[in-house]
C-alpha cells in the first residue's frame, strides 16, 4: 500500500480516536494531519500497523502542541488527554469511535447538506476542494457548510457517542440516508460527467466498515448490498459515447460478478434475519435483476409492491410502475403514472414517454420526451431523451 | 454540564386550542415540569402573556423611549420557555420532544459558555 491508500483506509479511523482523546474534532484533525505530514519525511516503508503508528504519533503531537499552548481550553483538554493516559496503552484506531463520529456527523440537529460534506471531509478524508468537485458546488460553500457544522457540534453539544439500542430507529436512518445520497451523487449525476467514481467508492467504502461495525443491523447490511448490487452493474451501464444503457440492453457479461455475488450474500443474510426495510428490499430487487439471465419481473413487482407498502412515495411509485409495464402491459403501468406527482422530476415525463411510445401514441410520446427534455439537468441525460424523441 | 433553552412559539392568527387541547397542555407541562425538577434539569421556566402586554425599553443619545408591542416584527412569538441543565443536545432534545407533545415546535438553543452554569 502507499502513503495514499493508507491515507484513505486510516484518516477516518484516527481522527475518530483522536477526536475521543482531544475531545474536539478540529484537533483531533490537525494531529492527524501532522502525523501524516511526518509520516511522509520518516516512513521508509509503511510499518506493519500504519493506523496505529499515526494514532500515536498524532497523540504525541497533540500533547506536545497543547503543552506549547496556555489557553484555559488546551489546558481543559490536556487535563483529558492525561486522564486518558491510565487507560490501558490503545494499539490503533478503535472500532466503536468510528461509529462515534459516523453518528455525530449524521445528527439529525445538522443540516442535511452539511452531514454530508461532514462525512466526507471527516471519516473520508476528502479535502475542500475534492467535495467541492464531486458536488459541483464552489469550495466556499463546502467549506462554510463544513465550519458551520463542526461549530454547532461544540457550541448545541452534540455528544460524540454510539446512541444506545432504543435510539437507533431515529439515529440510524440519516447515516444511511448520508451513505446513499453519497453514492446516489456519484451514480446518478445531477450534472456533470453521468458517474462520478470517487463518490461511489468512498460510499461503499463506508458503507462497508458501517456493516462491519454493525453487523446485527439488517438495514446496514441492506443498503450494503444495495450500493454493491448497483456498482456491479456499472461497466454495462453506459454506452461507447457515455449514454445510458438500458437494463435489458446491457451486457451481462461485463457486469462485475465478485460484487453481485457478495450483494446476493448479503441479501440472503438479510432474508435470514426476517426484519424486512426499504434498504434490503431495495437490495434485493437489485439481487432478482442480476440473477440468471433476465429479469423475473413479477418478483421485482411483488417486491416494489413490499416497498410501497413500507414507503409510500411518489419516486417508488414511478419505480414500481416500471415494473408494472413489465408484467401487466404499458396501459395498465401509464394507469398507474396517473396517480404519481412528482413535480420538476424528468424521469416521471420520461417513463410516461417510453410507455406512450410502446402504445404506438407517438405524439404524447413525444410531449412527454419534451417535457422530460426540459426538466433534466444532466446534458447526457437530455441528450438520450433526445435521440429517444427522434426514434418515436 | 450545559445549559438549553426550550423556546415554545406563539403564531399570530394560528386557531385558538381547544379546552382539551388546552388542558391537555397544562397538565403534559405539570408532568414534565416535575420530572425536569426530579432528574435535577430544572433550572427555570415559564408561560408568558401574549406578545400585545410586551413594551421595548431603547436608551440612547436622545434618552430612554418606551414602546407599546414585542421587540421582533414577526408573526412568531415566544410563548415560553424553559432553561434545562443536561450533560449533551441528545438529552437536550429527548426532553424537548416531550415538551413538544405538550407545547408544538420547540427549538433547543445552546447557552453561550460564559453563562454555562
Amino acid at each position: 500500500m502507499d502513503l495514499a491508500e493508507i491515507y484513505r483506509a486510516e484518516y477516518g479511523r484516527c481522527v475518530a480516536t483522536l477526536a475521543r482523546f482531544l475531545g474536539d474534532i478540529n484537533l483531533a484533525e490537525e494531529a492527524v494531519q501532522d502525523a501524516f505530514a511526518t509520516a511522509v519525511q520518516k516512513w521508509q516503508a509503511p510499518p506493519p500497523n500504519p493506523g496505529a503508528w499515526i494514532v500515536t504519533t498524532a497523540r504525541n503531537r497533540a500533547i506536545d502542541r497543547l503543552r506549547r499552548e496556555s489557553t484555559r481550553e488546551a489546558r481543559h483538554a490536556e487535563a483529558l488527554l492525561l486522564h486518558h493516559q491510565d487507560e490501558p496503552e490503545e494499539v490503533g484506531p478503535v472500532r466503536d469511535d468510528q461509529l462515534r463520529l459516523i453518528f455525530t456527523c449524521c445528527h439529525p440537529a445538522l443540516a442535511p447538506d452539511a452531514r454530508t460534506a461532514l462525512t466526507l471531509r471527516l471519516l473520508g478524508g476528502l479535502e475542500t476542494p475534492e467535495i467541492a468537485r464531486a458536488y459541483l458546488i464552489p469550495e466556499a460553500t463546502v467549506a462554510q457548510r463544513i465550519v458551520r457544522a463542526k461549530k454547532k457540534i461544540r457550541d448545541a453539544g452534540i455528544p460524540y457517542r454510539v446512541p444506545a439500542a432504543h435510539e437507533l430507529p431515529d439515529r440510524l436512518p440519516p447515516v444511511l440516508t448520508v451513505l446513499y445520497l453519497m453514492f446516489n451523487e456519484g451514480y446518478a449525476a445531477t450534472a456533470g460527467p453521468l458517474i462520478r467514481t470517487d463518490l461511489c467508492a468512498e460510499a461503499i467504502r463506508l458503507a462497508r466498515e458501517l456493516a462491519a461495525l454493525m453487523p446485527d443491523e439488517p438495514e446496514v447490511l441492506g443498503l450494503l448490498a444495495l450500493l454493491l448490487l448497483t456498482e456491479a452493474r456499472r461497466p454495462a451501464r453506459l454506452g461507447p459515447d457515455g449514454e445510458p444503457v438500458l437494463l435489458a440492453a446491457q451486457d451481462r457479461t461485463r457486469w462485475n460478478r465478485a460484487l453481485i455475488a457478495e450483494g446476493h450474500d448479503l441479501v440472503r443474510r438479510c432474508l435470514r434475519r426476517n426484519r424486512p426495510g426499504p434498504y434490503q428490499i431495495q437490495a434485493a430487487i437489485n439481487a432478482v435483476h442480476t440473477d440468471g439471465d433476465a429479469t423475473d419481473w413479477p418478483q421485482v413487482l411483488a417486491l416494489y409492491d413490499q416497498l410501497y407498502a413500507l414507503t409510500p412515495t411518489p419516486i417508488v411509485a414511478l419505480n414500481r410502475a416500471v415494473a408494472v409495464a413489465e408484467v401487466h402491459g404499458p396501459a395498465v403501468a401509464l394507469a398507474v403514472l396517473e396517480d404519481v406527482d412528482l413535480p420538476g422530476y424528468h424521469r416521471l415525463p420520461a417513463a410516461r414517454a417510453e410507455l406512450l411510445a410502446r402504445l404506438g401514441r407517438n405524439a404524447e410520446a413525444a410531449e412527454a420526451y419534451d417535457q422530460a427534455i426540459a426538466l433534466a439537468t444532466n446534458e447526457t441525460e437530455r441528450a438520450y431523451l433526445r435521440g429517444r424523441r427522434a426514434q418515436t | 454540564m450545559k445549559q438549553y433553552l426550550l423556546a415554545v412559539h406563539y403564531v399570530e392568527g394560528a386557531p385558538a386550542m381547544s379546552d382539551e387541547e388546552t388542558q391537555h397542555m397544562f397538565r403534559e407541562t405539570e408532568r414534565i415540569n416535575q420530572e425536569m425538577v426530579k432528574t435535577g434539569t430544572w433550572v427555570f421556566g415559564g408561560g408568558l402573556l401574549p406578545p400585545e402586554s410586551s413594551t421595548v425599553v431603547r436608551t440612547g443619545q436622545g434618552g430612554t423611549t418606551m414602546t407599546d408591542g414585542p421587540f421582533a416584527e414577526t408573526r412568531e412569538h415566544l410563548a415560553g420557555f424553559w432553561v434545562i441543565r443536561c450533560a449533551d443536545l441528545d438529552e437536550a432534545l429527548a426532553w424537548a420532544e416531550q415538551c413538544s407533545r405538550a407545547c408544538g415546535p420547540i427549538e433547543v438553543r445552546p447557552f453561550d459558555e460564559l453563562s454555562q452554569g
